[in-house]
């Protein structure tokens, strides 16, 4: 037997777990990933579509950095898909893989929107905005504690659930428009009150809220009981039963949370934002969202840096398409290839590669 | 560490910016810009008409491509704001948006600066607003209707006589986005157009609630087809009716442009704005110094108004110089569309008519619109707003 297990050839590398890996070496894998990535995007966009690296990767920074006002831009949309992505994250910590975020925010925004709509002028703007405010956060746990209440009770899958409620959310959307607007344009246009203050930049009162909610969010996650409970039921169900969680209870109160988040992020959209509401509202944040807090490993200190780098992406890859004439398709491509490097670098950070050695018996 | 890298790569592109906008600044023609803000991009024919009108008058007036500018993909929200504001900082001395719902964003860009021209498609609010540099633009796409009714009409007479179908039995269906009144008056300018040469035709209408749902669009044309529509048109973005109808062998009347690649045994003629013109005549008036309409029509005499080439297979004999025939009487004005003696109105002829043309909260009708006996159809406001449904139009659904 011996002999047999001696003559099988070494293959040229074998895959390892790692045990541990230091920080600063994890970030040079990133980093490295990064920059790979950036390089064949360089090439790629080159062979496609004729530009030149420097003028790419100039064109990529100038979409969020170009001018103060991209600056704002760049971090307000940081801001909103970090808001959402915040309102993700306690649920995705407890495993409920809740994918609704998009459906979440569109309704906290439609009530946002019919709070406008209805109370417009009929109340103070202070008032209003209060209102406009709880009934954003109400509609949008609401909306979260739905399938919440019956995976809880029924054990039904959250993600198919969530994302069906996404639909209806859209449909919902919808009816409102056509009854909203009796010409038949479902274009409710801007409402005129209720619009969110502006403090300094138009755009600052929305970053600052969303700092505070993610500082909050950070203390809750890793500083309370609650926080404590979501990743006890998260890691095992059966332990949390065991130490004597209510795991309904959590899922529940996780879920109110989660949903009550969104709404208020689509309180910021329309209130200080669009002062309106279409079925394209949220625009598919709510899915990016999840890409943003998966990213971060649900850890609200790494998202704000993971979405600053989707914004960045995104209004990048929306500048080329810009300077270059071409289709958004071609850099939702290049989006598509860095965050592949992103995402696909982590098996090295997880897993080590071991070539084989040129003495005999590599280490294992 | 990331910090201080982007910084560094923010102060530089400051710079380099700076230094490009220092050495550009000389005036005239060499250093006009357009900006276009576009809803979605080439995969919509919506969209793609306006990027090769813009293409096509940019080749006119010579203008380099690095002076046209183009915002694809921009939603009806806040971002169509930021987009603009952002094509005034790239320089542009007019920008032009393309979709109903950028009107709102476009108007808050045009408060903000004032030194900017803005000009909408399809927009109701530029001729009550009062800005100086806001505008709105359509173009009198009824007539395109009715010469493509025309040609509908034409077909079913083609099919009566080869005893295809009864008389009785010509009725067409129509696929449609939204009760809007740029559908319903596009509808029934096109059913006007059959009926005038085919006087026996009906037309069953169904919505889809949507401008661009592909699924939904070919659904409603099967269901039109199937309850016995020998011909179907449609207003909606995507290629969902045309498609119906290549696979059931069945006539269509295309709109935004021809679908004759794709549906080469049923295309029958598609009606069309050129907005060639329009964006021609922005760009001379920035350029030139001249101000620009608030509120624009574009019509047949100025090209803005267009069929494309007839389908090789479908359409009936003779049908283009029928269509040239009638296309000379409505640019003479010896013909109308909306002429109140060729409809009625639940048994009745109309005499007067209120539309809403002047938009305000509560959507109130507000301007007498019906004279001379035909209906003034974007005459008091580019965007259309006949909005009556008259007899011989089966409206299916009115839900949207």
């Amino acid at each position: 037997m011996e002999t047999t297990e001696n003559k099988v050839r070494e293959p040229l590398f074998h895959i390892a777990k790692r045990a541990y890996i230091p920080w600063y070496k994890a970030w040079c894998i990133r980093l490295i990933a990064i920059l790979a990535a950036f390089i064949i995007c360089g090439i790629l966009s080159f062979i496609v579509i004729g530009a030149s690296p420097l003028d790419f990767y100039s064109a990529l920074l100038k979409g969020s950095l170009g001018s103060q006002r991209k600056i704002w831009k760049f971090l307000k949309d940081a801001a909103v898909l970090l808001c959402i992505s915040l309102a993700v994250t306690p649920a995705f910590r407890m495993k409920f893989w809740n994918i609704g975020a998009e459906g979440q925010t569109l309704m906290g925004a439609l009530a946002t929107a019919a709070c406008m709509f209805y109370l417009g002028g009929k109340l103070p703007d202070a008032l209003l905005l209060v209102v406009m405010f709880v009934s954003a956060i109400v509609v949008g746990s609401i909306w979260g504690t739905i399938p919440a209440i019956f995976k809880a009770i029924w054990n039904t899958n959250e993600t198919l659930f969530t994302l069906m409620m996404n639909y209806v959310a859209t449909c919902i959307v919808s009816y409102f428009l056509i009854i909203w607007t009796p010409n038949g344009s479902s274009s409710l246009g801007v409402l005129p009150d209720g619009h969110l203050p502006i403090i300094g930049n138009e755009y600052l009162l929305i970053i600052l809220i969303t700092v505070f909610i993610a500082i909050a969010m950070y203390i809750y996650l890793y500083y309370s009981k609650h926080g404590y409970e979501i990743s006890v039921v998260g890691e095992s169900y059966k332990t949390a039963c065991y130490i004597g969680i209510d795991v309904k209870k959590v899922i529940i109160r996780t879920m109110i949370l989660s949903g009550a988040l969104c709404g208020l992020a689509g309180f910021l959209i329309v209130s200080g934002l669009d002062h309106s509401v279409t079925t394209e509202t949220v625009g598919g944040r709510g899915f990016t969202a999840i890409m943003v807090s998966w990213l971060a490993k649900f850890n609200p200190a790494v998202m704000a840096l993971t979405s600053l780098f989707i914004v960045f992406l995104s209004q990048g890859s929306a500048q080329v398409s810009q300077n270059f004439d071409v289709s958004p398709a071609f850099p939702d491509m290049i989006t598509g290839i860095i965050l592949f490097f992103i995402i696909g670098c982590e098996f090295f950070i997880q897993y080590k590669i071991n070539f084989r050695s040129r003495k005999n018996g590599g280490k294992k | 560490m990331l910090k201080k890298v982007l910084s560094i790569i923010l102060c530089a592109t400051l710079l380099v910016s700076f230094a490009l906008v220092a050495t550009s600044c000389s005036n005239s023609k060499s250093d006009f810009k357009l900006g276009v803000i576009l809803l979605h991009d080439e995969d919509s024919t919506y969209d793609l008409n306006f990027i090769n009108a813009v293409k096509d008058a940019q080749k006119q007036l010579g203008l380099k491509d690095s002076q046209v500018i183009f915002k694809r993909g921009i939603p009806e929200g806040n971002e169509c704001y930021e987009a603009a504001a952002d094509l005034v900082d790239e320089g542009c001395k007019v920008i032009f948006a393309d979709s109903f719902g950028h009107e709102p964003y476009m108007i808050k860009a045009a408060k903000k600066f004032p030194e900017v021209q803005f000009c909408h498609a399809t927009g109701t609010k530029a001729h009550t607003e009062g800005l100086k540099n806001y505008h709105n633009a359509f173009a009198s796409i009824y007539e395109g209707r009715f010469l493509a009714g025309v040609a509908a009409g034409l077909k079913l007479n083609e099919m009566i006589a080869d005893g295809k179908i009864t008389a009785e039995n010509a009725k067409m269906g129509y696929v449609g986005a939204f009760t809007y009144a740029e559908v319903i008056s596009g509808l029934t300018a096109f059913y006007l157009g059959a009926k005038y040469v085919c006087p026996s035709v009906t037309m069953d209408v169904q919505f889809t609630g949507s401008w661009y749902k592909e699924d939904a669009e070919k659904n409603t044309a099967l269901s039109l087809i199937n309850s016995g529509c020998v011909l179907i048109s449609q207003h909606a973005d995507s290629m969902g009716a045309p498609s119906a109808c290549e696979e059931k062998g069945v006539p269509n009347v295309s709109y935004n442009g021809s679908t004759e690649a794709d549906c080469p045994n049923t295309f029958i003629v598609s009606s069309k704005i050129d907005w060639a013109p329009y964006v021609k005549y922005i760009c001379e008036s920035v350029i030139n110094g001249t101000e620009i309409k608030a509120d624009w029509c574009g019509d047949l005499k100025s090209g803005s108004v267009k069929l494309t080439d007839l389908g090789k297979k479908a359409p009936a004999a003779d049908t283009q110089k029928k269509i040239d025939e009638v296309k000379a009487l409505l640019e003479s004005g010896k013909l109308h569309v909306f002429d109140t003696s060729t409809f009625t109105v639940d048994g009745k002829k109309l005499d007067s008519y209120l539309a809403d043309v002047d938009t305000d909260e509560n959507y109130e009708k507000d301007t007498e619109v019906i004279k001379d006996g035909y209906f003034h159809e974007s005459e008091y406001r580019s965007a259309p707003y006949f909005d009556i449904r008259i007899d011989g139009i089966n409206f299916l659904n009115e839900k949207y």
